[in-house]
């Protein structure tokens, strides 16, 4: 499909003056996309030229457009010498290629330059005409919609969840050519920005074409990275969701309520009906009898979940040879069973079951596992042949075999809040793979033979809108309908999926507590976000676990080894101090977990972050005991006991912090391994498992009490001193990492986004215990900072606080922050505190189980088959994993899901082993588009500044996102070798975040959005050379660019000054 | 251990007034930490010394930056670096262009030259204003004059337009610029009883009846300097004083007017022509630049310390004056009425206004 690209040049303005002798500038533009360069006059003598240049025209494959950026470079002409350029605007087409996104790019965007960073703003109107496409090999894939947001976007409803997409491409890293000694460091920075533009289109038109393929129409959840592996290259990766998405027509008013689904969705499920039959079926059971299945359920949207499943399972059991009890009634495990097969049945299919969606349609996730996680430890080789990234495919297809397999070791077939991230250190990278095994609902999900097959038959199965979250009346109801498995709304997430007659370890299961029916565990750790339907008890938190371990500097595959060994504890300790903390809170879930392990010269450190909540259906968690294990002296006894008395303090107040009031109930705990639930869990620690032989501490563990956290020497002591040092988040302050706070709904308008990071020297020769005393008090301090520095939105919320570490060098620790701040209504949030704390179903929605863990046994061997021939150090992994199963015998289970997870090998490789090179291609070049003078004679002289809004969160509150432009991936480099003068390294790195902030909002003022969401800062990367004055950094960002409108017009005059609310402020007039 | 880097911005430009007052007084970073400790910010939000010198700092830095921006307004509404809410633009400015009394009145009517800027620490020694804010303040005096020297135009609008001042603060711009662009002498120690506000408001006056924009809405001229031509035309209100008849003329008609509605009616009876006398001459040697920085001085000297010591008061002086004015249109043989007016307008005003009881 080719199409015709244009570009109009308008006008600048604040240009720098170019010129001493007159202070003034000759300005002129070229723009440029792919090899073919246009250029404006020359507009002299003026810091705000009048171009208003004909239409360029570009014509151009589609191809190029979506790899290509538009490059605009504003330059000063010299008659005498060469034109000294002043900056570059890098344009994205890729929205304007979807036509259901923006369709024009039109606004004041600056011009920035990498070594004098924003230099003016230039004017341009951008278009696409694409012409209709009818070749089917085609290698483009226009009008695939890309979202950051990790979950149905709202204004959308999915018809279909396909599945996993991935891709990665490789190239030489241009700061590492041989070129680049002699070049200057902006043209170096330029061609680096460039490339990473070139290679995140293709990326991104690739991933496009797996879409189509598997007969897509959207991406959702997309996650991009890069890997900047020095010397070996530059690895552009991302993952993302496959979906068939349908805008929901009714946009203003009913767009975000899912109720409104249920219309259409009857309509579309006869269509499925029909055309079913004709979809080839590798797999699943008969057509048919599928289609009875949907049918059976179709007429109304409300049936629970387990309904849904008990339909399946009288349809598939004949075929699936399934011996299904037909006692669907009380008993759930062979439902389950059931349940777990039909939707293996579609799942299986698919290489990689994941999904990297964090939240649901309503009906969608059925019961979580656990968290999954995975790790690697690689040595990096050059990438010789950038066409080919077979390694890096294979290193990725290794971990996520490896995840696929915990999975379903926890008893599940599909993996959600799916993610992956990688650590480099020289030539040392530790790829790691986390999320949460579930069952899922086959409705939105093919049967079957999936992908090319099926693209051209698949119909919807199932329409549900997304919307917004609130389910809540439409649900109830719906849990209401169901059958037997009468659930109470909002717990049966938390039923465990896997067979409570056959769990492979020791675990702690009781009733839920909300239904009473089913079996839930006494802890449970996902990476997705609460889901709406939850019933929790009060509030929830920020839980995090900090630590540092130092290790020996070494080469090659001795450091690979020493890495390997070493991660397994520093998972171990990581959970630990989760499991604490949790306990300290008196809650019983983590959500949005996030495990990050980040590897320097001579450290490795770990940041685990989760939202902390106490979930109704679970039982109550229960306290910490320490006990001394040489009770000796009296004085040691007593400061024992001084101890246990602070940290019950700690877990009272804490209590009624979040106010955590559930209801008594019976405790009754069955089928648990542990004959006797202690009230009092126990946690037995002991200081050897860091250094002595793991298995052995493993069994040793197996043979104690839980729950004990035991003391002998300072070590410990330093534990439990850091178990309660964690301060507590100031009077009007919550904090979480998950897109919303359980118990806060009346949020106002008031938000305010933020990025904030520090880099810490550290002194030689600190011990482990220094060092965690430190990294511990770096992220307390930097909460604090936030805190104070938002003290005007009281009541507040810090929401997706995400946290990012780095090991930019030797002794330096780099903390990067990037979360919003939403202000409540402290009236309404009293009255619902108080409901909470009685005990607040908060959302009702539906399902059912919840499960955990998964088999050692299985897990071990399963991640022993997947470890590659080459795997150098499995050791610890097994070991390490059991060790927390052992500790704490009542929810080892759940650590062991995810601990076991771990799988640790160094690769390595032989240099020279696989070429590289990279794939992007240049842009052929295209015949030029004849140039006319229309000269439009508008000036654009007067501007006024939009206000755009920007949130890590995917909606804003209080308004509706009535649609998506397109998606804001952009890549920035800085440099500067006048660090002094610039304010040092904070200055400078101040002023390339505003930066960043004030070219997002442009371009997404440009697309005529107002808002980002989803917003993410994904890499961070700041190298300092004080000595010679200088400093470099690189900075990805990416979001959703929305229209959004306020729900009532009337908010928009209540907003508060500070959350930049306001509408478009009318500047002064431009010049 | 240290802190190498510490970063914190915001989507929305978070700014703290507390701060922001203390970066414009001048206080060093730490300097304004203590103060925001002993002001109990710290309890208040359960913060440590630690996060309050990492706010403090960083706030520093965002007001550093936006600096640049403060210095032409209007950019700061155009930019695209800050997101600021136009309430929170409007403060930003109005802050920084606010300046003390007290030092306002230590430059007014001097020249706005790198001389006195370096005398600058002098000043700051006096008024226990910081060196730092000094100079802001005599930077953002100079920066107005500068723009608004060359500009047509009614001059307080210039101001605003340009800077996005609010209407009393521009008039205050425009009272120092016509003071530095006359360079009135303000500083003589008969002149220390008189505010900024005082002269402000004289400049007000004069701005609006004795500049060339003042009768002339062509806008072919500024506000900063006075008509050349009714300057010329005031040396005719001499006959005023040379005509021995007219003086007595218009002390009779004055006295008249005056006689019974006043205590110190005997005391304005003797003092008037030396009275009459000292206000004519002001306005004959008005044509002299030099003169004309004396006008204050002059009115004080000639007027005001005459009249203080006769004990008269405020609405004594008003009586006086208004009597003083009007009289003078029913001499005969009297002609300059406009000029008088136009002049006498200005004169009363300004007395009235310096003229402390």
């Amino acid at each position: 499909m080719p199409g015709k690209l244009k570009a109009k040049i308008v006008a600048g303005r604040h240009l720098p003056v170019m010129d001493r002798a007159s202070d003034l500038t000759d300005a002129f533009v070229e723009v440029k996309f792919g090899n073919t360069t246009f250029k404006t006059d020359v507009y002299p003598k003026s810091l705000n030229p009048q171009w208003n240049s004909e239409w360029f025209k570009f014509e151009v494959d589609d191809e190029d457009l979506q790899d290509e950026p538009l490059q605009i470079t504003v330059l000063d002409h010299d008659t005498y010498s060469a034109n000294d350029a002043i900056g570059k605007v890098y344009i994205d087409i890729d929205p304007l290629l979807c036509s259901e996104a923006a369709t024009v790019i039109s606004g004041w965007l600056p011009i920035y330059d990498t070594i004098h960073g924003i230099r003016g703003e230039i004017n341009v109107l951008v278009k696409v005409d694409l012409f209709n496409d009818l070749n089917r090999f085609r290698q483009s894939s226009c009008g695939v919609k890309f979202f950051c947001t990790t979950s149905i976007p709202r204004c959308y409803r999915a018809i279909m969840v396909h599945g996993f997409v991935e891709e990665l491409v490789v190239n030489e890293d241009p700061e590492y050519q041989w070129i680049d000694r002699i070049r200057t460091p902006r043209a170096s920075n330029e061609a680096r920005q460039r490339l990473i533009f070139l290679m995140s289109g293709e990326l991104q038109r690739k991933i496009g074409l797996k879409v189509l393929e598997m007969g897509g129409n959207a991406v959702v959840g997309y996650l991009q990275c890069f890997d900047l592996e020095g010397e070996s290259g530059l690895v552009v990766r991302a993952i993302g969701t496959a979906c068939t998405l349908e805008k929901i027509s009714t946009f203003p008013a009913t767009a975000t309520h899912p109720s409104n689904s249920s219309p259409s969705k009857d309509m579309k499920e006869p269509v499925f009906g029909e055309e079913a039959p004709g979809v080839p079926l590798s797999s699943g059971p008969p057509t048919p009898l599928r289609a009875q299945t949907f049918s059976s359920f179709s007429p109304s949207k409300s049936y629970s979940r387990q309904s849904s499943s008990s339909d399946t399972e009288l349809s598939l059991t004949p075929k699936t040879g399934m011996g299904s009890g037909g006692s669907a009634g009380k008993d759930a495990g062979p439902l389950k069973a059931l349940l777990k097969q039909q939707t293996q049945s579609a799942l299986e299919q698919r290489e990689y079951p994941f999904f990297t969606l964090t939240v649901f349609p309503p009906g969608f996730l059925l019961h979580v596992g656990g968290v999954v996680s995975a790790r690697s430890v690689k040595l990096l080789d050059r990438i010789h042949n950038p066409d080919e990234p077979e390694t890096r495919d294979a290193w990725w297809e290794e971990i996520r075999q490896e995840i696929k397999s915990h999975a379903k070791s926890l008893g599940c077939h599909a993996v959600v809040g799916y993610s992956e991230s990688t650590s480099i250190c020289e030539e040392v990278c530790i790829l790691s793979a986390s999320g949460t095994a579930a069952i899922l609902s086959s409705r939105f999900m093919q049967d079957g033979p999936l992908d090319t097959e099926l693209r051209l038959s698949q119909q919807p199965l199932c329409v549900f809108s997304t919307g917004s979250e609130r389910v809540e009346g439409d649900m109830g109801s719906s849990a209401s309908l169901g059958f037997e498995e009468v659930v109470s709304p909002g717990c049966g997430f938390c039923h465990i999926p896997y067979d409570e007659l056959n769990i492979p370890f020791p675990a702690q299961l009781t009733y839920c507590y909300c239904c009473r029916r089913y079996k839930v565990p006494d802890v449970l750790f996902t990476t997705i976000d609460l889901p709406t339907e939850a019933s929790v008890t009060g509030k929830g938190c920020l839980i995090q676990a900090r630590l540092c371990r130092t290790k020996k500097k070494a080469q090659g595959e001795v450091n690979a080894t020493a890495i390997s060994n070493l991660l397994p504890f520093l998972e171990y300790e990581l959970h630990t101090q989760l499991m604490n903390k949790l306990k300290l809170r008196g809650m019983n879930a983590l959500f949005g977990l996030r495990i990050q392990i980040s590897v320097g010269e001579t450290m490795l450190l770990g940041l685990a972050s989760a939202t902390g909540v106490y979930l109704t259906a679970l039982p109550s968690p229960g306290g910490i005991q320490i006990v001394g294990k040489t009770p000796s002296d009296i004085t040691y006894e007593q400061h024992i006991s001084n101890m246990q008395k602070k940290i019950n303090d700690t877990i009272t107040k804490n209590k009624e912090l979040y106010e955590i009031n559930p209801p008594e109930v019976v405790e009754e705990i069955i089928g648990s391994p542990i004959p006797e639930p202690r009230q009092r869990s126990r946690l037995f620690r002991s200081h050897s498992e860091s250094s002595d032989d793991v298995s052995e501490i493993d069994l040793s563990h197996g043979k104690k009490d839980a729950f004990v956290l035991e003391i002998d020497d300072t070590d410990a002591v330093e534990d439990i001193h850091a178990l309660l040092t964690d301060s507590p988040t100031p009077a009007g302050f919550y904090s979480c990492n998950t897109e919303i706070m359980p118990g806060i709904q009346n949020w106002t308008s008031a938000i305010q986004m933020f990025t904030s990071v520090r880099v810490f020297r550290l002194n030689a020769n600190l011990t482990n215990q220094g060092l965690n005393k430190i990294f511990s008090d770096l992220c307390e301090n930097l909460l604090k900072s936030l805190y104070f520095k938002l003290r005007s939105m009281v009541p507040c919320c810090l929401c997706h606080l995400n946290f990012t570490v780095a090991i930019p060098e030797d002794e330096l620790i780099q903390v990067a922050v990037t979360a919003v701040a939403l202000s409540f209504d402290k009236e309404q949030t009293l009255e619902n505190g108080k409901q909470s704390g009685e005990k607040t179903p908060i959302k009702a929605i539906t399902e059912n189980d919840e499960q955990l863990q998964f088999n050692l046994e299985l897990n071990a061997e399963t991640s022993s088959s997947s470890i590659s021939p080459k795997g150098l150090s499995e050791v610890g992994s097994h070991p390490s994993a059991r060790a927390p199963s052992v500790d704490y015998s009542s929810f080892a289970d759940r650590c062991s899901s995810w601990i076991e997870q771990l799988k640790l090998k160094a690769h390595t490789i032989r240099r020279g082993s696989v070429k590289t090179t990279s794939s992007m291609e240049k842009a052929s070049p295209l015949p030029e588009g004849r140039s006319r003078s229309l000269r439009s004679n508008r000036s654009y002289s007067g501007s006024s500044v939009a206000v755009v809004k920007m949130t890590p969160l995917s909606f804003i509150p209080g308004a509706k996102i009535i649609k998506y432009l397109g998606i804001i991936n952009m890549f920035f480099i800085r440099e500067t070798s006048s660090l002094r003068e610039e304010g040092g390294v904070s200055g400078f790195l101040h002023t390339f975040i505003a930066e960043v902030f004030a070219m997002v909002r442009a371009h997404v003022a440009a697309l005529g959005g107002n808002a980002v969401v989803s917003y993410s800062m994904k890499e961070c990367v700041f190298m300092e050379n004080p000595n010679k004055n200088q400093a470099q950094c690189l900075i990805n960002v990416s979001g959703d660019a929305v229209i959004f409108v306020r729900e009532s017009e009337l908010e928009l005059t209540s907003v508060q000054p500070q959350s930049a609310t306001t509408q478009t402020s009318n500047g002064g007039e431009g010049t | 251990m240290s802190v190498e880097l510490d970063v914190f911005v915001g989507n929305t430009t978070i700014m703290d007034k507390e701060v922001y007052q203390l970066w414009l007084n001048g206080y060093t970073v730490n300097d304004a930490v203590k103060v925001r400790i002993e002001g109990g910010v710290m309890e208040e939000c359960e913060a440590s010394a630690e996060v309050l010198l990492s706010d403090t700092m960083d706030q520093y830095r965002t007001f550093q930056m936006c600096e640049r921006l403060l210095h032409h307004p209007a950019k700061l509404a155009n930019q695209l670096l800050f997101q600021i809410p136009p309430d929170r633009q409007a403060m930003l400015i109005e802050r920084y262009y606010a300046f003390d009394d007290s030092f306002v009145r230590e430059v007014l009517g001097k020249k706005l030259s790198k001389g006195t800027k370096k005398d600058l620490d002098d000043v700051s020694i006096k008024t226990g204003i910081m060196l730092k804010s000094c100079r802001r303040q005599f930077d953002n005096f100079k920066r107005v004059f500068k723009v608004v020297e060359e500009l047509k135009g009614p001059l307080v609008e210039n101001i605003r337009q340009h800077f996005l001042l609010p209407d009393p603060l521009a008039r205050d711009y425009a009272a120092i610029v016509f003071f530095a662009n006359n360079r009135f002498e303000t500083g003589k120690k008969k002149l220390q009883y008189l505010t900024f506000q005082d002269f402000a408001f004289c400049a007000g006056q004069l701005i609006n009846n004795w500049t060339v924009g003042a009768v002339d809405n062509m806008m072919e001229d500024m506000d900063v300097d006075l008509d050349k031509e009714f300057l010329q035309d005031l040396k005719d209100l001499k006959i005023l004083i040379t005509d021995k008849d007219l003086l007595d003329q218009h002390k009779s008609l004055v006295c008249t007017a005056l006689r019974g509605k006043t205590n110190v009616f005997n005391e304005m009876e003797a003092n008037f022509k030396n009275l009459s006398r000292g206000l004519v001459n002001i306005a004959a040697k008005l044509i002299n630049a030099k003169d004309v920085r004396d006008f204050f001085i002059d009115l004080v000297e000639k007027f005001i310390e005459p009249c203080r010591s006769d004990k008269l008061t405020s609405i004594d002086v008003n009586l006086y004056l208004t009597h003083y004015t009007n009289s003078a249109h029913i001499l005969d043989t009297f002609k300059h009425h406009t000029v008088w007016t136009r002049y006498m307008g200005v004169i009363k005003s300004c007395i009235l206004r310096m003229y402390h009881d």
